[in-house]
């Protein structure tokens, strides 16, 4: 199948304005999450190690230290479920994915240096 | 029943309606030109038959240029009848994916990718023998194929070693995700069988038909 096609079906599950914020940055994922009937907003903080895909294929993955215990959670970037997601504290970094924070423990294992050339979006 | 012939294009993603990702074959499924009305009278069955994917003339019998030239279309690559279409059509219309619409389900027949001649590992997923424990040569063997002087043959069904793919499979129950007939496309939940570019037939499914016969 052509790209071009491609992009014509997908266009319509593409979110109307991209996710912007990259790799090394620390960021809020809001999601709605479904509880029987009620739907709420549960939000996912951590720091972006990866984005792989392109089109309506694309995810990111996100990773955090929860109670002493890596988790990362993998987000599809068009997905309906991801409300937005909110840019804490721009990361620099040199990798495409940090999965050299998995060796990490401790303080380590959170901390990107920032990037201090671009302003950081104000985050509650 | 009704059905078209169709184009597999490739694979991609959609989100259906509740936000869940879905994974989809997209088909080029039209124009499909209705290129005779077999009826009982005439035939002794019901049936209509459609032309997919066009073609030079040139490349067609005199014979077949002359069947198209009947319901006034032009040269087709694939021709096939579906029996006793619940659609009422005529010799010369066209249809295309607006027979279905989304949430439909549908069969897909096609013809699957050719593997060559395969082992018994590959085509009837036997177990092998082990990489360790001082194995030698003995990796990929189908062993024992019987007993011994009872029953003193081999079972029928047996699974040996032997040509795989390229046979014409059904898969039935796929939804419709989503009908584009601007396109002349439909996403199809799930894979089908073949591979991009081949042809396949979409055909509504024979255990979820449709409820009312849609004009």
């Amino acid at each position: 199948m052509n790209q071009a096609l491609l992009d014509k079906i997908e266009a319509a599950y593409r979110r109307k304005s991209a996710l912007k914020f990259n790799v090394g940055d620390t960021v809020h994922v809001h999601t709605r999450v479904r509880e029987g009937d009620k739907e709420r907003t549960q939000v996912f903080n951590g720091i972006v190690i990866g984005r792989r895909g392109h089109g309506v294929n694309a995810t990111f993955t996100v990773r955090r230290i929860s109670y002493g215990q890596g988790v990362e959670r993998i987000f599809p970037c068009d997905s309906p479920f991801v409300e937005r997601v909110e840019v804490e504290r721009r990361g620099r970094v040199r990798r495409g994915k940090l999965t050299y924070l998995r060796q990490r423990t401790g303080r380590a294992a959170v901390t990107v240096r920032e990037d201090k050339s671009v302003p950081a979006p104000a985050a509650k | 029943m009704i059905g078209l012939i169709g184009k597999k294009l490739g694979q991609t993603r959609v989100y259906d309606t509740a936000g869940n990702a879905v994974g989809v074959t997209v088909v080029l499924a039209g124009p499909n030109r209705v290129l005779q009305c077999r009826t009982m009278e005439t035939d002794r069955y019901c049936a209509v038959q459609l032309g997919f994917d066009e073609q030079k003339p040139s490349r067609v019998s005199k014979a077949l240029n002359g069947h198209f030239k009947k319901s006034g279309s032009g040269a087709v690559k694939q021709v096939r009848e579906f029996r006793n279409f619940s659609l009422t059509v005529k010799a010369g219309d066209v249809v295309g994916p607006g027979i279905f619409s989304a949430g439909d389900y549908v069969d897909a027949i096609g013809v699957t990718k050719g593997r060559g001649f395969a082992g018994v590992v590959r085509r009837w997923k036997f177990r092998g023998g082990n990489r360790s424990h001082g194995q030698k040569g003995w990796y990929r063997r189908p062993g024992a194929i019987g007993c011994r002087s009872t029953p003193g043959w081999v079972i029928k069904g047996k699974g040996m070693p032997g040509h795989m793919g390229q046979r014409q499979r059904t898969v039935q129950n796929l939804q419709v995700m989503a009908v584009r007939e601007d396109d002349q496309l439909l996403l199809i939940q799930g894979s089908i069988p073949g591979a991009n570019g081949d042809y396949v037939i979409i055909r509504e499914s024979k255990k979820n038909p449709k409820a009312p016969a849609k004009k």
